[in-house]
């Protein structure tokens, strides 16, 4: 780390706090044990500020931020939590889960998958948006994963995984808006990706059921992501 | 001497035109070449020819001469008589009508307010000069500003004149170009990039092709006067492919002011050096946006991210980026030519300069017209645009495309200008104008632009994403006659979930159409509910 990095001190929810002019909102939060919601959100990979779930007020500011990606600024005064980001947060959530075919029930990551999770943490209790109902095709092409393009949130966290730590870019994103999905190669079956080295790291990143590994249920389907700050703290040291 | 080179090109060219008597102007801008005029100017070429007149009468293909709506157009000079409609078997009458009364059956009467009341700075040579002759362009003082700029002027001087100029970026925000320009020439760092936003992708919209189309050179002054202020030394200029005609005159324009030494290494043998490259876009609106833009030249996909940075600390390949819009870049030779001041004296207080629309919808005379800021609705419509078609009571006016909003007739006497259209829940946005008359549905017009967001959202974030599939559904709903006053609380939630949480400005602006008809003409939106079970049941 350069040693000319320097410190800031801002507000967050009332509270004074020092941080790197380096860090971001989110990651200074969360050092001092403010939550905010994230979903694209992973330590370890680049931050794109596409969920929006994390947006915060910032005093001045008549525009909500996103704290993953927005750099913390002198005397800064940040509020995590207000009816209007409640509000906003748990329609976000409405809206992922109106948008494709999210039941729960028979996923194979029930009770361990992030969206879910989220939902009840903001208090998501019901969904007001009709749900859009799309069909999707499953791909179970690779002999030991499944995409199941139903759960899939295009969070991009299996995207980057792929290009930024496993230098494969296996995976892409094809199509515009609604209509856009998660791809291997140039839309190639799983199972018949040439780049595809087989790691895992892409269905361990998944916040929901999209990207699973066949043969696991529930409990055993937890996905495991410790690797991810380990790989980024050694790839750091060797810097 | 490369500028004595210039100089000379110029009068050379002056001195050519004047040895004919008479000069026919043939529209071949997209509008009148849809419509045929290429062959009209080959039949008159013809006529010409077969007359053994080729010393007499020069026929020329020009650009936009500013009414699409009855195209084929073009002009006769030294009279200055337009004709409209123009079929290529009028050649002979037209020809022998030289110099004696204009043709009655095809004249077009320019003493209308459409044409007296536009003031045309942008297009100021749209319709005289041939776009593919360089000679042209220079003739009438083209690349005149570059010289300057070039042996007097210290890129600060320059920078000054545009920030004095007030003027700002016609691309749809408005921000000041002055500043921008600032910004970047400050920016640290030796490889810094100019990019010229020809993406153009309102629904209606043609003011930049048009301007590409007509002028092209006067975009390429612009982008290498900029550059020289900023510090930069290369430039993209991004065009969407569904532009060819617009791309081919461009192309052309750059490898005439390559090979003339007004591009390139050493540009008129001074220490700058300044290349152009166009870049064609696949046809995504997003792409407009200009993090997306540079992501697409990038050879990325093409997404918004967030900013900052800006790409003026960090746009292209990662470095400092001046991005502006076409009609931006054209503005930018006349304000060195006359001064920031005089640009300055044009227009309102916060809005200098003059605005070019394609003025479209229930309007008689539809078209391009460039007017100064401030113009108001009421001129522009019922004195320009010759009001509504059979008389009808004008309904509201449509600006800023699937940005902007509808402003309803009762505010007929707005000035045109970046703050009063904000005020009204509109905006300027890069100058789409739709006129509608009674006949018009505003919760229709409200779907068509929601529709054209839910196709054009890149999908990155969840709002835009989802949230304009969602309001384009309710909105079918409240259509269908099937939706409830629930929905419309959903609705209005929706639009400010957008408003406040969306990447970038097109999930952000994206409710302003529903808002702005919600405040505006929210009794056609309520005319359509059925009551809620509770409703019926009291
Ligand atoms: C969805 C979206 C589409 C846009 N499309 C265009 C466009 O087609 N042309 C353009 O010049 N600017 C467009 N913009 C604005 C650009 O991002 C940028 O502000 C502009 O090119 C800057 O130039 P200016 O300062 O000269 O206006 C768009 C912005 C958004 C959010
Ligand atoms: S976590 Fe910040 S936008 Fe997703």
């Amino acid at each position: 780390m350069s040693p000319k990095v320097r410190i800031k001190t801002l507000k967050i929810d009332g509270r004074d706090i020092g941080a790197r002019e380096d860090e971001t909102i989110l990651q200074v939060a969360r050092e001092n044990g403010i939550q905010i919601p994230t979903l694209c959100h992973l330590d370890g990979l680049e931050p794109i500020g596409a969920c929006r779930l994390c947006m915060v007020e910032v005093r001045g500011s008549s525009r909500l931020l996103p704290a993953c990606v927005t750099r913390v600024e002198e005397g800064m005064e940040v509020t995590t939590k207000s009816p209007r980001l409640i509000r906003h947060r748990r329609m976000i959530l409405e809206l992922l889960f109106a948008e494709r075919n999210h039941v729960c029930s028979v996923c194979v990551v029930n009770g361990k998958c992030e969206l879910q999770s989220l939902a009840v943490a903001l208090g998501m209790t019901q969904v007001r948006t009709p749900y859009r109902f799309p069909r999707f095709e499953l791909d179970a092409s690779h002999p030991r994963f499944v995409n199941d393009h139903n759960r899939c949130v295009l969070c991009a966290r299996c995207v980057r995984v792929c290009d930024e730590i496993e230098g494969a870019h296996t995976w892409d994103i094809m199509g515009r808006g609604v209509n856009g999905r998660v791809i291997t190669d140039l839309n190639e079956p799983w199972g018949e990706s040439n780049s595809c080295t087989g790691c895992g790291k892409c269905v361990h990143v998944c916040p929901t059921g999209a990207l699973s590994e066949k043969g696991t249920l529930r409990e055993d389907a937890g996905k495991q992501r410790d690797f991810l700050p380990y790989l980024t703290l050694m790839r750091e040291v060797r810097r | 001497m490369p500028i004595e080179r210039v100089l000379a090109m110029a009068s050379a060219q002056v001195e050519a035109e004047s040895k004919f008597e008479h000069h026919i102007h043939v529209c071949v801008a997209s509008g009148c070449l849809s419509s045929g005029s290429d062959r009209v100017l080959q039949a008159l070429r013809d006529e010409v020819k077969g007359r053994g007149l080729e010393n007499k009468v020069l026929v020329k293909g020009v650009g936009c001469l500013g009414l699409c709506a009855a195209a084929p157009l073009i002009a006769v000079f030294p009279e200055g008589t337009y004709y409209q409609a123009v079929k290529p078997e009028d050649a002979p009458e037209i020809i022998d009508s030289l110099g004696k009364a204009p043709i009655e059956r095809l004249h077009c009467p320019t003493d209308r307010p459409f044409f007296q009341k536009q003031n045309k700075i942008v297009l100021e040579n749209s319709g005289y000069i041939d776009p593919l002759r360089i000679e042209e362009y220079v003739a009438r003082g083209g690349y005149q500003a570059l010289i300057e700029v070039l042996t007097e002027m210290s890129p600060n001087a320059v920078i000054e004149q545009i920030t004095l100029s007030g003027l700002r970026g016609r691309g749809g925000g408005g921000y000041p170009t002055g500043l921008k320009w600032t910004t970047v020439a400050k920016s640290p760092g030796t490889l810094k990039y100019i990019i010229c936003n020809a993406d153009e992708g309102d629904p209606g919209a043609f003011m930049d092709r048009s301007v590409l189309e007509s002028d092209p050179h006067r975009v390429l002054e612009g982008m290498a006067i900029a550059a020289y202020a900023v510090g930069a030394t290369r430039g993209y200029v991004y065009c969407r492919a569904e532009y060819p005609v617009a791309i081919d005159r461009l192309d052309k324009a750059i490898k005439q002011a390559k090979k003339t030494g007004l591009l390139g290494p050493n540009v008129l043998s001074t220490p700058f050096s300044f290349d152009v490259e166009v870049r064609l876009g696949a046809g995504a609106f997003v792409c407009g946006e200009e993090t997306a833009l540079i992501a697409s030249i990038e050879g990325k996909q093409g997404r918004p991210r967030h900013r900052p940075p800006y790409p003026a600390e960090s746009g292209l390949f990662g470095y400092p980026t001046l991005i502006n819009n076409v009609e931006t870049f054209a503005n930018i030779a006349p304000i060195i030519r006359n001064g920031g001041a005089w640009f300055a004296e044009i227009g309102t207080r916060g809005s200098h300069g003059t605005k070019v629309f394609a003025l479209a919808g229930k309007v008689q005379y539809t078209g391009l017209i460039e007017v100064p800021m401030g113009t108001t609705l009421h001129e522009i419509v019922y004195e320009m645009g010759g009001g509504i078609p059979d008389n009808r009571p004008c309904k509201a006016i449509q600006t800023g495309g699937p940005s902007g909003g509808c402003i309803p007739a009762r505010f007929i006497d707005l000035p045109v200008d970046y703050e009063s259209l904000r005020e009204k829940g509109s905006m300027m946005g890069s100058g789409g104008m739709i006129v509608m008359d009674d006949t018009s549905d505003m919760v229709d017009v409200a779907r068509f632009f929601m529709e054209f967001c839910v196709g054009e959202s890149c999908g990155k974030c969840v709002p835009c994403r989802v949230g304009t599939a969602q309001m384009n559904d309710l909105l079918t709903k409240i259509i269908d006659g099937k939706a409830t006053k629930h929905d419309i609380v959903h609705l209005e939630e929706l639009c400010e979930l957008l408003r406040d949480t969306s990447l970038c400005g097109l999930g952000q602006s994206a409710p302003n159409p529903v808002v702005s008809t919600l405040t505006h003409f929210r009794q056609e939106y309520l005319d359509r509910l059925v009551e809620t079970d509770e409703e019926a049941a009291s």
